[in-house]
C-alpha cells in the first residue's frame, strides 16, 4: 500500500515489517517519533529508557535473547550510548540489532552539530543513510539482514530533513523472526583475553563490508554525464537531483561506512570533474582524496549548517532567485516559554536574586533568553549538577550562597543522579533545583521514570524524587510550587544560605499537558494599570503593552496568575470564562 | 506537472502541522508525488515556524528555498512578511491578519511593523488577507485558524470539494469534525 509517511514513522514501519520485537529509546529531536510510532504496533514491545546507554544495553540484551531489537537516539544521545556501542562492535549480536542516530545539521533543536558518521568509523560498525521515507523503510529492513549476516550492530543515520519530512512509501507485511540464545563466553564476555581475539574479527568484518559496499545495490551509480560526477548521500542527494536532474552523473551512497574503493575509482574514471556533496564534515571527501583522486567539495561548500538547494546551486555557479523582501525591520521571533509555563516563576525568582544559574537540556534552557536571562551555562544532559559541584568547589563561599543547578525531572533521571551522587559524596555545598513538570517536555511529552506511566500511558513504576535524593544522602529536600513567587523566593534564599547540599523540587505539571485544568484567562483593568511594566519582567507571551497599558491575550493566557503577583496595583483580574 | 511549492508559516503552536498533514493527505490522494517537511522540537515553543509542502510528478528536495514558493499560507502577518522572500515572482499569499507580538516587541526592544498587508500589496504581490481568528471563533474554536486558512487556499486549487472533505475527515478527530468543516466553509466563502 502507498502512503505519505514521515521519515521517522517509516523507520518504525520498517521495524514492524522486519519482525522486530524490542525497542528501547530515550527521546531526542529529531529521533523521537520513531519510538512513538513503533509503540502503535502491538507486536513490538516499546519503552522509554532513562537514558540512551540503558536503552542500547537493553536492546543488546534483547538481541542476545534472540529477538530483533532496536534503539533510537539523537546525535548527542549516541555520545551517551557510545560505551556499549563500541564494545558491541566486538561481541557482535545474536538476533539483528539496529540503532538509529538522528543528526541535526542546522541545529533546529540541539546544542551542537556533530557528525555521527565519526562514531560509525570509530566503532567500526556499518552505517546506512536513507535519503527519504521510502529508503528509511527499506534500509531498516536491509539493516537487519546485514546485522545478522556480518554479526554486527548496524547504525542508520537520519538527519532532520529525512526524519521530519514526509514522502511516499510502499508498505508490506510483517515477517516474524526469532533465534535461540546460546551461551558463548568467548564471544560475549569482553575481558582482555577474549576481546583480543574479537578485535581481528572486527577488522576482517570491515574488509568483508567494504567488499559488500562495492556491489551493494544501495550504493547506486546514475550515469548521465561524462562532465560532472557527484558523490553524495542522505538528503544532499535530493538537493543534487533537484538542481541537476539528469544533467550530472551521481554516485549515491546508501552505505557511508565503510566506504567502497573500486566503485568510487571506477565512477571517477567516467567523469571529467568529480565532486562530493555531503553535509557537515568532509568524510566521503577525505576518503576519496585518500584514494589519490582529485575532488571538489569543501572548497566550494560550507562545513557548517545544513545545506539548501539554492546554496548548492550557487556553489556550482548557477543563478538563484533571492525573492522579494520588504524594506522593513522584521523583529525576530525566537522560541519562548509557553504562557503558563511553570518554569517562568522560578527563573524570575532566580534572576531577581541575582543567582548564578547553571542550566541543563530541556524547554527550561529558554530561561537564558531575555527578559528572564537567568541561565548562564548549558552544556549537555546532566551537566548542570556536575558543573555546579566544580564551580562551588573552586569558588567556595564566593559562589555557594548564590549558585544553583537547574535540571528537569527527565534530565535528572537521565544523568543528573550521578552528578548529585558526586555532590552528596564529595560534599560540595551545592543547591540543585529539579524542575519537575511531570513529563519530558521539549521533545513533546514523553513519560519518564518519575511520572508513574509507561510509554503507552499505562500505570508503571514511579520513582519518588524526594525519597530518591534523600536516600542519596541529601538531608535538605524542599518542594515548592513555582506559581507561588513568595514561596519560591523564601525557599531559594533559605536553601542557598544553608551550609550543606540541598535539593529543591519545583513541582507543577507542564501547562501543555492535556489533563492540566487551566484557570480562566486574566484581563487588565486599564483604570488600575499604571504602565509600570512590572508584569513584563516575566517574559510571558500573553502579556504586551498597548498604549502604555498592559494587555492580556486571552487566546494564550491560562490564568496562572504569576503576573498578578508582580502588579503593585492589583490590576489583573479573572475574566471568569474559559 | 512541474513541482508546485507551498510554505505554511506561523508561530509555533498555532497548528501548522495539522494543516500540512491535511494538505499532504489531499495531494497524495490526487496521485501526486508529495513531500512535506516539518520542524519539531525547540522552535515549536512560540518561535517562527515553517512547514514545506511540495507536489508534482516527481519531487526531490523536501523543502522550498527562497524565490520558489507558489503559495505562502500564513497564520500571522509578521510571519508573512518574514518569509516573503520565499515567494516565487507571481506567487500567491493567503494570510491571517492576526498579530502575535514576538518577545522583542513584548519587551520593547523592537516595534511591530505597521500596515504590512498594504506594504506587501504595494510591491505588486497577490495577497489574500483575512481575519481568520474571528472566523475560527465563529466556527467554534480559536484553534481552527488552520482550517479557515485551508478553506481559503482551496479557492486556488482545482481539486474537488469532496476530496478536501475526505482529507479533513481522515485527519481531524471525529468530535471536532463538524467544527472544522464549518471553519473550512467560512474560510472558503469570503
Amino acid at each position: 500500500m502507498k502512503e505519505l509517511m514521515l521519515g521517522n514513522k517509516a523507520i518504525a514501519r520498517g521495524l514492524f515489517e522486519a519482525g522486530v520485537c524490542f525497542v528501547s529509546s530515550y527521546p531526542g529531536t529529531p529521533s523521537t517519533e520513531i519510538t512513538e510510532e513503533a509503540v502503535k504496533y502491538n507486536e513490538i514491545y516499546c519503552e522509554w529508557a532513562p537514558n540512551e546507554k540503558v536503552a542500547m544495553e537493553s536492546a543488546f540484551g534483547a538481541s542476545l535473547a534472540g529477538r530483533r531489537s532496536f534503539c533510537a537516539q539523537k546525535h548527542v544521545g549516541l555520545n551517551v550510548s557510545a560505551d556499549p556501542l563500541y564494545t558491541m562492535s566486538y561481541t557482535g549480536i545474536n538476533a539483528g540489532l539496529v540503532i538509529v542516530v538522528a543528526d541535526d545539521a542546522g541545529m533546529h533543536s540541539s546544542q551542537n552539530e556533530q557528525d555521527s558518521r565519526h562514531h560509525a568509523i570509530a566503532a567500526k560498525v556499518p552505517m546506512l543513510e536513507p535519503s527519504d521515507s521510502s529508503e528509511a523503510l527499506e534500509f531498516t529492513k536491509l539493516a537487519y539482514e546485514l546485522s545478522e549476516k556480518f554479526d554486527t550492530p548496524v547504525l542508520i543515520k537520519m538527519c532532520t530533513r529525512v526524519a521530519h519530512s514526509q514522502s511516499i512509501v510502499e508498505t508490506s507485511e510483517r515477517e516474524e523472526f526469532q533465534k535461540n540464545y546460546v551461551k558463548d563466553i568467548s564471544k560475549y564476555v569482553m575481558m582482555p583475553g577474549n576481546a583480543k581475539k574479537r578485535h581481528p574479527i572486527v577488522e576482517a568484518r570491515t574488509k568483508a563490508l567494504i567488499e559488500y559496499a562495492e556491489k551493494a545495490p544501495i550504493n547506486r551509480v546514475e550515469l548521465n554525464s561524462d562532465e560532472i560526477g557527484i558523490i553524495t548521500a542522505s538528503t544532499s542527494y535530493q538537493y543534487v537531483k533537484e538542481i541537476f536532474g539528469n544533467e550530472a552523473s551521481i554516485l549515491k551512497l546508501g552505505m557511508t561506512n565503510p566506504l567502497p574503493i573500486d566503485l568510487i575509482k571506477n565512477f571517477a574514471s567516467k567523469v571529467k570533474k568529480l565532486f562530493v556533496v555531503e553535509e557537515l564534515d568532509p568524510i566521503i571527501e577525505n576518503h576519496v582524496k585518500s584514494l589519490g583522486l582529485k575532488v571538489w567539495g569543501s572548497n566550494i561548500l560550507p562545513r557548517i549548517d545544513e545545506f539548501s538547494q539554492n546554496q548548492i546551486a550557487e556553489a556550482f555557479g548557477k543563478k538563484v532567485s533571492e525573492g522579494i523582501s520588504l524594506d522593513e525591520n522584521i523583529p525576530v521571533r525566537p522560541p519562548v516559554m509557553c504562557a503558563g509555563c511553570p518554569h517562568r516563576g522560578l527563573f524570575y525568582t532566580l534572576n531577581k536574586n541575582k543567582c548564578t544559574v547553571l542550566g541543563d537540556i530541556g524547554c527550561y534552557t529558554l530561561g537564558a533568553v531575555p527578559p528572564l536571562s537567568a541561565i548562564e551555562m548549558t552544556l549537555c544532559m546532566g551537566a548542570s549538577i556536575g558543573a555546579a559541584h566544580g564551580f562551588n568547589k573552586i569558588l567556595g563561599k564566593l559562589s555557594e550562597n548564590k549558585t544553583v543547578a537547574v535540571i528537569g525531572d527527565s534530565t535528572f533521571m537521565h544523568s543528573g543522579m550521578t552528578g548529585l551522587a558526586n555532590v552528596a559524596y564529595n560534599q560540595s555545598n551545592s543547591t540543585v533545583i529539579i524542575l519537575d513538570n511531570s513529563i519530558t517536555g521539549m521533545t513533546g511529552h514523553q513519560q519518564n521514570p518519575t511520572t508513574g506511566f509507561n510509554i503507552k500511558g499505562d500505570p508503571a513504576g514511579k520513582i519518588n524524587l524526594e525519597a530518591l535524593v534523600k536516600s542519596m544522602g541529601i538531608n535538605r529536600v524542599r518542594v515548592i510550587d513555582p506559581y507561588n513567587l513568595k514561596e519560591c523566593n523564601e525557599v531559594i534564599k533559605e536553601e542557598l544560605s544553608a551550609d550543606e547540599p540541598s535539593v529543591i523540587i519545583s513541582r507543577r505539571p507542564c501547562a501543555l499537558l492535556k489533563y492540566v485544568k487551566h484557570n480562566p484567562p486574566l484581563k487588565v483593568d486599564s483604570e488600575k494599570c499604571i504602565g509600570c511594566k512590572s508584569c513584563m519582567k516575566i517574559g510571558c507571551p500573553a502579556i504586551s503593552m498597548k498604549n502604555g497599558k498592559a494587555t492580556v491575550d486571552s487566546t494564550q493566557c491560562v490564568g496562572c496568575g504569576v503576573c498578578s503577583q508582580l502588579c503593585p496595583k492589583k490590576a489583573f483580574e479573572s475574566t471568569g470564562e474559559n | 506537472m512541474d513541482t508546485k511549492n507551498i510554505i505554511i508559516v506561523g508561530v509555533g503552536g498555532q497548528g501548522s502541522l495539522l494543516a500540512s498533514k491535511i494538505l499532504g493527505h489531499l495531494l497524495t490522494a490526487q496521485n501526486y508525488d508529495v513531500k512535506v517537511s516539518e520542524v519539531h522540537g525547540m522552535s515549536q515553543r512560540g518561535g517562527s515556524v515553517i512547514t514545506y509542502v511540495r507536489f508534482g510528478d516527481k519531487v526531490y528536495s523536501p523543502f522550498v528555498d527562497k524565490g520558489q514558493a507558489d503559495f505562502i499560507v500564513s497564520f500571522e502577518i509578521l510571519e508573512t512578511a518574514r518569509w516573503l522572500p520565499y515567494l516565487k515572482i507571481g506567487g500567491q499569499i493567503v494570510t491571517n491578519t492576526q498579530q502575535i507580538d514576538p518577545m522583542p516587541v513584548i519587551t520593547g526592544a523592537a516595534a511591530y511593523p505597521e500596515n504590512l498587508v498594504e506594504k506587501i500589496k504595494s510591491k505588486g504581490i497577490k495577497i489574500d488577507a483575512m481575519d481568520c481568528l474571528t472566523l475560527a471563533k465563529q466556527a467554534g474554536s480559536p484553534k481552527a485558524v488552520n482550517i479557515v486558512l485551508l478553506g481559503r487556499l482551496s479557492h486556488y486549487f482545482d481539486i474537488d470539494e469532496s476530496a478536501w472533505q475526505k482529507s479533513l475527515e481522515a485527519n481531524v478527530p471525529p468530535k471536532f469534525l463538524e467544527l472544522n468543516k464549518k471553519a473550512f466553509e467560512l474560510g472558503k466563502k469570503i
